[in-house]
C-alpha cells in the first residue's frame, strides 16, 4: 500500500494541478499556444490512428489467413519496427530525406535540377511525424489485432460464406467487427506511446503537449503552467486507458466456440501474392530495414571518432541505469505480487491497479510530477539543515539518480508487475496449499515451487524494463543529474545539432538492444494458435 | 482416546460467509472417511479446516488426540502431520517424480528418502516414473503420484478432495478401489470428500451426507441406502420414489401396492397419513401380481431394465426388472412389493 501511495505521488501532484488556480503565464498560454498544441495534438493522433490501422490491420489480416510468398517470415519479422524508438527512426529519415540527404542530392545529380526545380514532401513536419509513429507503432495494432484473427472460430467464418458473402465480405461483416476490441486495445496502446513522445516532435518543431511543457518549464521557467499542460496531456491518456480497459473486456466475450481448426488459407497467386507479398514488405523495408541499414551505414563511418572513452563512459552508464532500474522494478513487483497472493486483500489489489497505470502516463509528465514533490520536500530539508546545523544541503533529491530512479519505477513498475502476476496467475493455488500440507512455510514455498516456476517471467520483466530504460528519453532528459548522459540523451542531443550520423552509434546500440525483447515476443507468436 | 480424527460441532467459513454449522464426526486409526453431498454443501470447507487452512469459528478438531483447531488455535497447515491429494492433483511441474515425492521428506536423510521414495512408487505401482516429469503422464498416473506425494511422509490423516473428479466415470471407481487397498495395506486414516456416492461407496468405511453445511446422516452404504434418516439422504443416495401410506400397525403401513410390514416401530400413530420410500429393487416385476402399472419409461443398463411405471392411480413408481423382460412403452405389466427395509417419513 505504501509503494502505491508512493508511486501515484506524481500522478495525483500532475492531476491536483487542473484545479490549480492559473497564472500569467498560464493566461499567455492559453490565449497563444494552447490551441495549438490541442490541434497538433489532435490530428498527430488522427493520422496515426489511421496509419496503425491500415498497416496493422491489413498485414495482421494477410498473415493470419492467406498465403503467399514469405508469409511465415512476415509473421514476426513485421514486429521488428517495435525495436526503434519513434525519435530514432525519425532522425534516421530526416538525415536520408532533407536537402543535403542522399535521396534529393540522388535526385539532383541524375536530374540536373536546381533547388526550387522540384517539389519534395518536407519530413519534419505534422504529416512526417505521423509517418514515423505509423512505422514504428504499427506493431502494436498487429499484433493484437493477428491475435484475434487467429482466435477466432473457422466456424463463424465458414456460416458467413454458407449465407452468401464472399471472401472479402465476410472479412468485413465477421472477421474485422469480432476482432475490433482488440484491435481498438491495439490502437489505444499505439495512441499513448504517441502521446507520449517527446523525440520526434521536439526534433520535427511540432507544438504538442509535451514540448509544450518542455518550453514552459525551461523557456517560460513557469512549473505551474508546465503542470497544468500536464494535467490536460494526462486527461488525454486517462481516456485511452479507459478506452483500452473497457474493449479488453468486452473482448472476453467474443469467443464465438471453443472448436478450433485450421483456419481457411487462402491461397493467394500471381500478382495477388506478390501485392500481398508487398503490402507486408512495405512497412518492413520502411520501419525496420531502411532505417537500420542507415544507421548502419553512418555508424561504420563515424565510429572511429565517435567510440571512445566518453561513449563507453555513457554506454556503461546507460546499462547501469537500466540494470538497477530492472532488477529494483522486479523485486518490488514480486513483493506487490506476493503479498497479493498471499493476503488476497482489496487495497493491495486496489494498490496494484494504481501502480499499473503509470505505463500509460508519459514520461515528461511523470518527470514534471516527480520533481514538483522533491523540490518542496528539499526545500524544507534544505530550510531545517540552515535552521539547526547551520548549513545547506543543497538539493539532495531532486538532483539526483534517486529521483530520476523513482520516475523509471513510477513509469515502468507496470510492466514488471504484469508479467510477475501473469507468471504467478498461472501457479494454481493448489500448488500453494499442497506444498504447505508437505510441511513448507510460506517463506519456503516462495523459494522451493514459485520462484523457480516463474523464472521465464521474472526473466522476461527483468528484460523488458532493461530496455524501456535504455530507451527513454523525456523523464530522463529532465531529471538526469547535471553532466551524467545516456545513450538516450546523447543521440538526442546530437541529432538536435544536426549531427545525424555522428548520433547513429549511440542510437544502433539503443536498436540493439530494443531487438532483443521483440525477438522474443516474435517468436512466442510464430507458435502455433489455440487448440492446433 | 482411540480415534484418529476428530471434528467437534465445527463452524467455519470463508470470506466471512459461514458455510458449515455444527459437523461432527471422528474416524478410528485406519479407517476412512468420507464427505459426500452436492456441490456447494460446504464439505471442501470441512475438509480445507481440518488441512488448516481455514480456521474453525466454532468447535475443535483434534488430529491424533491433539488439538489442531479451535476457536483459539489454529496450527499452520505444515505443522498438522496432514497428507492431501488435490483435486488437481498440484504436482509440482519443476519437478521429476521423485523430487515431487522427496518434496514433503526433508527431514529425512537423503539415503532414507531414497528408500521412501522407491517404496512408495513400488506401492503405487510405478517404480519406472521416478525420472519422469509430471506432464509427461497420464491423469491415472499422476493420481497415483499424487496419492504417493502424500502418504510418503506417513501423514496422521490423508485427506482427499474430490480426487477422482478428473478422471472418465469408467476410470473413476476402479481406482477408487485402488487407492482403498493401498491405504488400507499403509493403514493410513483418510478422509475424502466427493459428490459421487458410487465413489463414496468404492472407498469409504464410513460416510458422512452433509447438505448446506450440516450434517445429514452418518454410516455405512448400506445404512444410507436403505435406511435413510430424513428425506435429502433419501433423494440423494440411490433411486427412489415416494408414496403415500396409511399407518396400520406399529410396524406395517398400507400402499396402493399393498402393505409393508417392517421391523423397526413407526413414529406416527396407526391411521396417520405418512410417506414411504419404495426403491426400484423393491418393486418386482411378476406377471403373476395382483397389481399392473403402465410403462412409462424405460432405460436399459445392460445387466437390468429401470423402468418407470404408471399405476392406475396415477401414482409413479420405478422397477428394476431382469434384462431378459424386455417390455415395450405403454404396456402393462404386473408388479408386486418386496420391501426389506421399510422408510416412512412423518408428513410435516
Amino acid at each position: 500500500m505504501l509503494v502505491a501511495v508512493l508511486f501515484s505521488l506524481p500522478i495525483f501532484t500532475i492531476a491536483s494541478f487542473v484545479l490549480h488556480p492559473s497564472n500569467e503565464v498560464w493566461q499567455h498560454l492559453l490565449d497563444t499556444v494552447l490551441g495549438e498544441y490541442l490541434l497538433n495534438s489532435a490530428l498527430l493522433m488522427l493520422g496515426v490512428a489511421i496509419g496503425t490501422l491500415v498497416i496493422g490491420v491489413g498485414c495482421a489480416w494477410l498473415t493470419s489467413v492467406c498465403v503467399f510468398p514469405g508469409k511465415r517470415l512476415f509473421a514476426w519479422a513485421l514486429l521488428l519496427p517495435l525495436a526503434f524508438p519513434a525519435y530514432i527512426i525519425a532522425y534516421t529519415y530526416t538525415g536520408m530525406l532533407d536537402f543535403a540527404g542522399p535521396v534529393q542530392s540522388w535526385i539532383r545529380l541524375s536530374t540536373g535540377w536546381g533547388v526550387r526545380d522540384y517539389y519534395f514532401p518536407e519530413i519534419r513536419s505534422l504529416g512526417g511525424a505521423v509517418t514515423m509513429f505509423s512505422l514504428v507503432l504499427y506493431p502494436y495494432v498487429y499484433l493484437l489485432a493477428r491475435a484475434a484473427f487467429l482466435e477466432q472460430s473457422v466456424c463463424v467464418l465458414e456460416v458467413s460464406r454458407t449465407l452468401g458473402c464472399s471472401v472479402w465480405s465476410s472479412f468485413y461483416r465477421v472477421a474485422l467487427p469480432l476482432a475490433r476490441p482488440a484491435i481498438v486495445a491495439g490502437l489505444s496502446l499505439a495512441l499513448m506511446e504517441t502521446l507520449a513522445d517527446y523525440g520526434t516532435v521536439a526534433y520535427f518543431g511540432l507544438g504538442v503537449f509535451t514540448t509544450g511543457i518542455f518550453r514552459t518549464w525551461f523557456g517560460l521557467g513557469d512549473g505551474a503552467a508546465a503542470a497544468k499542460l500536464a494535467a490536460i496531456l494526462l486527461l488525454f491518456v486517462f481516456t485511452l486507458i479507459i478506452i483500452e480497459r473497457w474493449s479488453r473486456k468486452r473482448a472476453q466475450y467474443h469467443h464465438a466456440t471453443n472448436r478450433y481448426r485450421s483456419l481457411p488459407q487462402y491461397r493467394l497467386r500471381g500478382y495477388r501474392g506478390l501485392l500481398a507479398f508487398s503490402a507486408c514488405f512495405g512497412p518492413l523495408l520502411l520501419g525496420f530495414l531502411l532505417p537500420a541499414y542507415q544507421l548502419a551505414v553512418w555508424a561504420i563511418e563515424t565510429y572511429p571518432e565517435m567510440v571512445d572513452a566518453s561513449f563507453v563512459q555513457l554506454t556503461l552508464n546507460s546499462l547501469e541505469l537500466a540494470f538497477t532500474a530492472a532488477l529494483l522494478a522486479v523485486v518490488l513487483a514480486l513483493f506487490l505480487g506476493y503479498g497479493k497472493r498471499v493476503l488476497d486483500s482489496k487495497t493491495v489489489n486496489a494498490s496494484i491497479r494504481i501502480v499499473a497505470t503509470g505505463y500509460a502516463v508519459p514520461g515528461t509528465v511523470i518527470a514534471v510530477g516527480v520533481i514538483i514533490p522533491f523540490a518542496w520536500l528539499d526545500n524544507n530539508i534544505d530550510s531545517l539543515m540552515r535552521e539547526y546545523y547551520g548549513f545547506s544541503s543543497g538539493l539532495v533529491l531532486s538532483g539526483s539518480l534517486f529521483a530520476l530512479m523513482f520516475a523509471y519505477m513510477v513509469r515502468f513498475m507496470a510492466v514488471s508487475i504484469q508479467t510477475v502476476e501473469s507468471g504467478l496467475g498461472n501457479i494454481k493455488h493448489s500448488m500453494d496449499e499442497a506444498a504447505r500440507s508437505l510441511s513448507c512455510r510460506p517463506a519456503e514455498v516462495l523459494f522451493r515451487v514459485h520462484l523457480p516456476l516463474m523464472k521465464g517471467s521474472v526473466l522476461t520483466a527483468l528484460l523488458i524494463v532493461f530496455v524501456d530504460v535504455m530507451k527513454e528519453l523525456p523523464a530522463t532528459l529532465i531529471l538526469r543529474p547535471f553532466n551524467f548522459n545516456t545513450l538516450a540523451v546523447r543521440a538526442f542531443e546530437l541529432a538536435s545539432d544536426e549531427r545525424l550520423a555522428d548520433s547513429s552509434t549511440a542510437a544502433l546500440m539503443i536498436v540493439a538492444v530494443g531487438l532483443v525483447p521483440v525477438i522474443l515476443l516474435s517468436q512466442s507468436i510464430s507458435r502455433a494458435r489455440a487448440g492446433s | 482416546m482411540t480415534s484418529q480424527l476428530d471434528v467437534e460441532n465445527l463452524d467455519t467459513g470463508y470470506e466471512g460467509l459461514q458455510v458449515v454449522s455444527q459437523v461432527s464426526f471422528s474416524l478410528a486409526p485406519g479407517q476412512i472417511g468420507c464427505l459426500l453431498g452436492p456441490s456447494g454443501c460446504g464439505k471442501t470447507t470441512v475438509l480445507r479446516a481440518i488441512a488448516g487452512f481455514e480456521p474453525a469459528w466454532q468447535g475443535r478438531i483434534l488430529i491424533d488426540g491433539t488439538v489442531v483447531s479451535s476457536k483459539t488455535v489454529c496450527l499452520a497447515p505444515e505443522k498438522r502431520n496432514i497428507g492431501m491429494v488435490f483435486q488437481d492433483f498440484a504436482l509440482f511441474p519443476h519437478l521429476r517424480v521423485e523430487d515431487n515425492l522427496r518434496f514433503g521428506l526433508k527431514r529425512l536423510d537423503s539415503k532414507a528418502q531414497q528408500s521412501r521414495v522407491q517404496e512408495m512408487l513400488a506401492i503405487v505401482g510405478m517404480p519406472a516414473y521416478a525420472q519422469a516429469y509430471p506432464h509427461q503422464l497420464s491423469g491415472g498416473q499422476q493420481q497415483r503420484i499424487a496419492l504417493a506425494r502424500a502418504l510418503a511422509p506417513q501423514p496422521g490423516v490423508l485427506l482427499l478432495d474430490e480426487p477422482f473428479s478428473n478422471m472418465d466415470a469408467e476410470m473413476r471407481e476402479q481406482l477408487a478401489r485402488e487407492v482403498r487397498s493401498i491405504l488400507k495395506q499403509e493403514n493410513n486414516t483418510a478422509i475424502l470428500v466427493t459428490h459421487d456416492q458410487n465413489e463414496a461407496f468404492a472407498m469409504a468405511d464410513q460416510i458422512c451426507v452433509m447438505n448446506e453445511g450440516s450434517v445429514q446422516q452418518q454410516g455405512s452404504g448400506y445404512d444410507l441406502y436403505h435406511e435413510p434418516a430424513n428425506r435429502f439422504v433419501a433423494d440423494f443416495i440411490g433411486q427412489g420414489v415416494i408414496l403415500p401410506a396409511t399407518v396400520q400397525s406399529a410396524t406395517s403401513v398400507k400402499t396402493d401396492l399393498g402393505v409393508i410390514v417392517g421391523s423397526q416401530p413407526i413414529a406416527d400413530e396407526p391411521g396417520a397419513t405418512v410417506d414411504v420410500l419404495i426403491r426400484p429393487d423393491d418393486v418386482v416385476h411378476d406377471d403373476e401380481a395382483g397389481e399392473s402399472a403402465i410403462v412409462v419409461e424405460k432405460a436399459f443398463r445392460g445387466a437390468d431394465f429401470l423402468y418407470h411405471l404408471r399405476m392406475d392411480s396415477g401414482i409413479e413408481v420405478m422397477c428394476l426388472a431382469p434384462s431378459h423382460h424386455n417390455h415395450k412403452i405403454n404396456e402393462r405389466i404386473g408388479i408386486r412389493l418386496d420391501v426389506d427395509h421399510l422408510v416412512t417419513f412423518s408428513r410435516n
